[in-house]
C-alpha cells in the first residue's frame, strides 16, 4: 500500500488503534467498577502494581502470556493466508496430549533427546490436526471455520478417550481408602522431559526470584516461535506466497502460486504453533495431562491475534497485556474480598476487542474519505 | 507498529507506578473459601459451601473471604495469596484443587487447608472432606422409583455432568435405590460431556432432559452442577418430575403462575455441614489433617434444623409430592445402610 506522505497522521492512527482500544476499555472498565461501587483508581493500582510491580508478578504474567503467544500466533499466521483458524483449541489438545504421551512413555531417554522429542511431537500433533481442515479447504473448498470448530470437539472427546486408556494407576493410599481418580489423568512425564522453571536460571544468576513461580523456559520457546513466524512470513518465499494467497487467492494463482499448497502449509504451521502450548502447560507446569487443563486458551488466541493486528510482535505484546489483566484480575479479586469479580477482566478483554474492531473501521473510513478529498 | 504496541506496555507501567498496600485486620480466625467451576450462584455445590461459611460466621468470630478462580493456574495463585496474607484456614471447593493444595500446603506448613471432594490423605495441614454420595443418591432413588410406580410409569432418567467416576457413583446409588423399590423400572442415563464445562452447560442439560422426558422418563435425577438448571427448565416445560442435587433445589421446579411443583426432592450433599465442621474444628483447635467422611451419621444443628452429611430434602415445595410411605421406606433404607445391611454400589454395572 503506497501512501502519500501527507497521510502519515492517519497511517500512525491506523497503527495505534490497539492502544486506543486499550485506553477506551480501561475507561469503560472504570465505569463498570464505579457501578459496582468500588474505586477504579484503587482497583487499577492493585491490578497493575501486583502484575508488573514485582518479579513474582512478572513471572505470573509471562506464564499466562506464554500459551496465548502460541495460540495468538496460530490465529495470526493462518490469517495471513486468509484463513480463519479457530481450531487452536483442538490442535492444542492433540499436540499437548501426544507430547505428554511421549513424556511418560519413553522415560529412559536422556533429557537432551526427550525434551526436543516432546516439543517436536507437540508441534507435529497440532500440525496434523490442522492439516485436516487445510486439506479439506484446499481440495474441496469446505470452509475452515466449520471444520476447525467441529474438530475442536472431536479433539476434546478423543483426548478424553485416550486419557482413560492411559490413566495413571491409583496410589496405595487411594486403594486403601477406596477412592477413585475424580477427573482421570495420566501419569506424570519423566523428569528428563520437564522444562526448567525460570527460577532455576535466576538462581544460577544469583537473582532473587520466588521458587514457586510457574514461569518456565517455554516462554523463550514462545518468543522463538514468534520470531520464526515473522521470519517465515516476511523473509522467505513461502511466507511471500502465503501472504499473496491471503491478499488475493485469484491474483496469486494467476501469478503462478499454488493456492492449495499454501493453504495446507499455512494451516499446518499454524496448527504446529497451537500444539506447542503443551510445552508450557505440560512440560513446564502440570507434568501430566488432565482434561481440565485448558480453559479456552485456543479461543483467547483469536482475541490476542486481533489485538496484535496479526503481527508476531503485536501478538507477543497483546498476550502479555492479557497476561497482566488475567493475573492482576485474580489478585484484585482477592484484595477486594471478591467484590470485584474476575468477570471484570473478561469485560475488559471483550471491550478491548470490540474497540479494536471499531477503531480499525473508523480509521479506515477516515483514510478513505481523506483520499477522496485530495 | 512497534512504537504503538510498546505504548500499551508503557501505559501499563505508568499505571503501576503507584504501589498499593492493603491492610487486613488481625485477631479473628481468617477463613478463605475458593470456589469450583460454576462459581457462586450455582444453587448447588458452591452455594452450599458458601452457606457453611455463613453458618460458621454466625456462630464463631471469623473473618471470611470468598473467591472464584478463573483458569486453573489461578487456583494456585489464589491459595498462595490467601496464605501469604495470613489466612488461617483455606478451603478449596472441589477436587480440581487437589494439585494446587498439595503444592501450596507444603509452602505454608502453618496454614490449614481443607479440600471438598478431593483426596489428600498424607498432609498434616490438609483435611479432605468426602461424602458418600451414592448413599444419598440411593435415598432419592427410592423416592423416584416409588413415585413412578405410584403413577403407573415405567421409566426414569439420570443426567450427569462430566462423565467421570465421581458422578458414576451418583448414578450407581440412584439406580440401586430405584431397583430397591421398583426393580422392573427402565432407566435412561446420559452425561453432558467430557470436559469440566459439562458442569456449567444448562443448554445441554435441557436438551438431554427433554429427550429423556420424550422417551418416557417420569422422574429425572441430575448430578450436573449448573447444567441442572436446564433439566429443571425441561421438567417445567414437560410437566414431569426432577430431582435436584447437592443443595435443596426443590424450589427450582416450582411454577409460580400455576402453583404446580415438579421438584420431587433433592439429594443433599451437605457441603455446608462439612465446611462448617471443618471451620469449627479450626476455631476450637481440634483441626487435624487426613480424611473426613460426612455421611448419614454426621450432623449439624443450625437454628433448630438438623442437617446430615448426605440426605434428601423435604420442604414446603415438595411435602405434597413425597408420601409418608416413601419417607418410611427411605428411613428404613437409611438404617439398613448405616448397619451395613444394604451395601450401596459405587460403580454402574452395565
Amino acid at each position: 500500500m503506497k501512501i502519500n506522505k501527507k497521510f502519515d497522521y492517519f497511517v500512525i492512527l491506523e497503527k495505534i488503534t490497539p492502544l486506543i482500544a486499550v485506553i477506551f476499555a480501561l475507561l469503560v472498565g472504570a465505569i463498570v467498577i464505579m457501578l459496582i461501587g468500588e474505586d477504579p483508581v484503587f482497583v487499577y493500582k492493585t491490578l497493575f502494581s501486583n502484575a508488573i510491580g514485582n518479579r513474582d508478578g512478572w513471572g505470573n504474567v509471562l506464564f499466562r502470556a506464554t500459551p496465548l503467544i502460541f495460540t495468538g500466533l496460530t490465529v495470526a499466521f493462518a490469517f495471513r493466508c486468509g484463513l480463519f483458524n479457530i481450531g487452536g483449541e483442538g490442535q492444542m489438545y492433540i499436540g499437548t496430549f501426544l507430547a505428554t504421551w511421549v513424556g511418560f512413555t519413553f522415560t529412559n531417554l536422556p533429557a537432551f533427546i526427550l525434551i526436543p522429542l516432546c516439543i517436536l511431537t507437540a508441534a507435529a500433533g497440532g500440525a496434523l490436526w490442522a492439516a485436516v481442515p487445510g486439506i479439506l479447504k484446499a481440495k474441496t473448498g469446505v470452509h475452515e471455520v466449520i471444520v476447525t470448530i467441529m474438530m475442536n470437539w472431536i479433539a476434546a472427546s478423543l483426548t478424553f478417550f485416550l486419557v482413560l486408556k492411559f490413566k495413571a494407576p491409583p496410589t496405595e493410599a487411594m486403594i486403601e481408602a477406596g477412592v477413585k481418580q475424580m477427573i482421570p489423568h495420566t501419569s506424570e512425564i519423566a523428569q528428563a522431559a520437564r522444562l526448567p522453571r525460570l527460577y532455576s536460571i535466576f538462581k544460577f544468576l544469583n537473582i532473587d526470584f520466588p521458587a514457586y513461580n510457574q514461569v518456565n523456559v517455554s516462554f523463550f520457546i514462545a518468543i522463538g516461535v514468534a520470531i520464526l513466524a515473522y521470519y517465515i512470513l516476511w523473509k522467505t518465499n513461502l511466507g511471500y506466497e502465503i501472504r499473496a494467497v491471503g491478499y488475493s487467492p485469484l491474483a496469486a494463482e494467476y501469478g503462478g502460486i499454488s493456492v492449495a499448497k499454501n493453504i495446507i502449509l499455512a494451516m499446518v504451521i499454524s496448527g504446529a504453533f497451537a500444539g506447542l502450548v503443551g510445552t508450557n502447560e505440560i512440560m513446564g507446569f502440570k507434568y501430566r495431562w488432565r482434561q481440565e487443563l485448558f480453559t479456552g486458551l485456543g479461543f483467547n488466541g483469536i482475541a490476542v491475534a486481533l489485538l496484535g493486528k496479526n503481527h508476531p510482535l503485536g501478538v507477543v505484546l497483546a498476550a502479555i497485556l492479557f497476561g497482566i489483566l488475567n493475573y492482576g484480575g485474580a489478585i484484585v479479586n482477592i484484595y477486594t474480598a471478591g467484590r470485584i469479580p474476575r468477570e471484570l477482566i473478561m469485560v475488559l478483554q471483550a471491550v478491548i476487542v470490540i474497540f479494536v474492531v471499531i477503531s480499525d473501521e473508523v480509521v479506515k473510513r477516515l483514510i478513505r474519505q481523506r483520499r477522496k478529498i485530495l | 507498529m512497534k512504537k504503538n504496541l510498546l505504548g500499551v506496555v508503557v501505559l501499563a507501567i505508568i499505571l503501576s507506578l503507584c504501589l498499593s498496600s492493603t491492610v487486613f485486620a488481625a485477631e479473628a480466625l481468617k477463613v478463605g473459601l475458593v470456589f469450583d467451576i460454576g462459581g457462586k450462584g450455582d444453587k448447588s455445590f458452591n452455594d452450599s459451601a458458601s452457606r457453611g461459611l455463613a453458618w460458621a460466621a454466625a456462630d464463631f468470630t471469623i473473618k471470611r473471604i470468598e473467591l472464584e478462580p478463573g483458569v486453573m493456574a489461578d487456583r494456585e495463585v489464589n491459595l498462595r495469596t490467601l496464605a501469604g496474607i495470613g489466612y488461617d484456614l483455606i478451603i478449596g471447593v472441589g477436587f480440581l484443587f487437589t494439585d494446587a493444595i498439595v503444592t501450596v500446603a507444603d509452602e505454608f506448613p502453618d496454614t490449614k487447608f481443607a479440600i471438598v471432594d478431593g483426596f489428600i490423605p498424607d498432609k498434616p495441614n490438609v483435611v479432605s472432606l468426602l461424602f458418600p454420595e451414592p448413599h444419598g443418591s440411593f435415598l432419592v432413588g427410592i423416592i423416584a422409583g416409588m413415585k413412578a410406580q405410584e403413577d403407573g410409569k415405567d421409566t426414569i432418567g439420570f443426567i450427569g455432568g462430566m462423565d467421570i467416576p465421581l458422578i458414576h457413583g451418583f448414578e450407581a446409588g440412584y439406580i440401586a435405590g430405584v431397583g430397591y423399590v421398583y426393580p422392573e423400572c427402565k432407566i435412561l442415563s446420559a452425561y453432558a460431556g467430557d470436559t469440566p464445562m459439562a458442569f456449567a452447560d444448562p443448554v445441554k442439560g435441557k436438551e438431554l432432559a427433554l429427550s429423556q422426558y420424550d422417551n418416557g422418563a417420569w422422574v429425572i435425577y441430575h448430578a450436573s452442577g449448573l447444567t441442572g438448571a436446564g433439566v429443571f427448565e425441561a421438567a417445567k416445560e414437560r410437566k414431569r418430575y426432577v430431582i435436584g442435587v447437592d443443595s435443596n433445589q426443590n424450589f427450582m421446579g416450582f411454577i409460580e403462575e400455576t402453583g404446580e411443583n415438579f421438584g420431587l426432592t433433592s439429594m443433599l450433599k451437605q457441603v455446608d455441614v462439612a465446611v462448617y465442621l471443618a471451620i469449627k474444628a479450626a476455631v476450637e483447635g481440634t483441626f487435624k489433617g487426613g480424611i473426613e467422611v460426612y455421611g448419614l451419621d454426621r450432623y449439624v444443628t443450625i437454628e433448630g434444623v438438623t442437617y446430615s452429611g448426605v440426605g434428601y430434602a423435604i420442604d414446603k415445595y415438595n411435602e405434597d409430592l413425597v408420601s409418608a410411605e416413601m419417607i418410611a421406606k427411605v428411613d428404613e433404607a437409611k438404617t439398613k445402610i448405616l448397619s451395613g445391611e444394604i451395601v450401596v454400589p459405587t460403580e454402574v454395572t452395565k
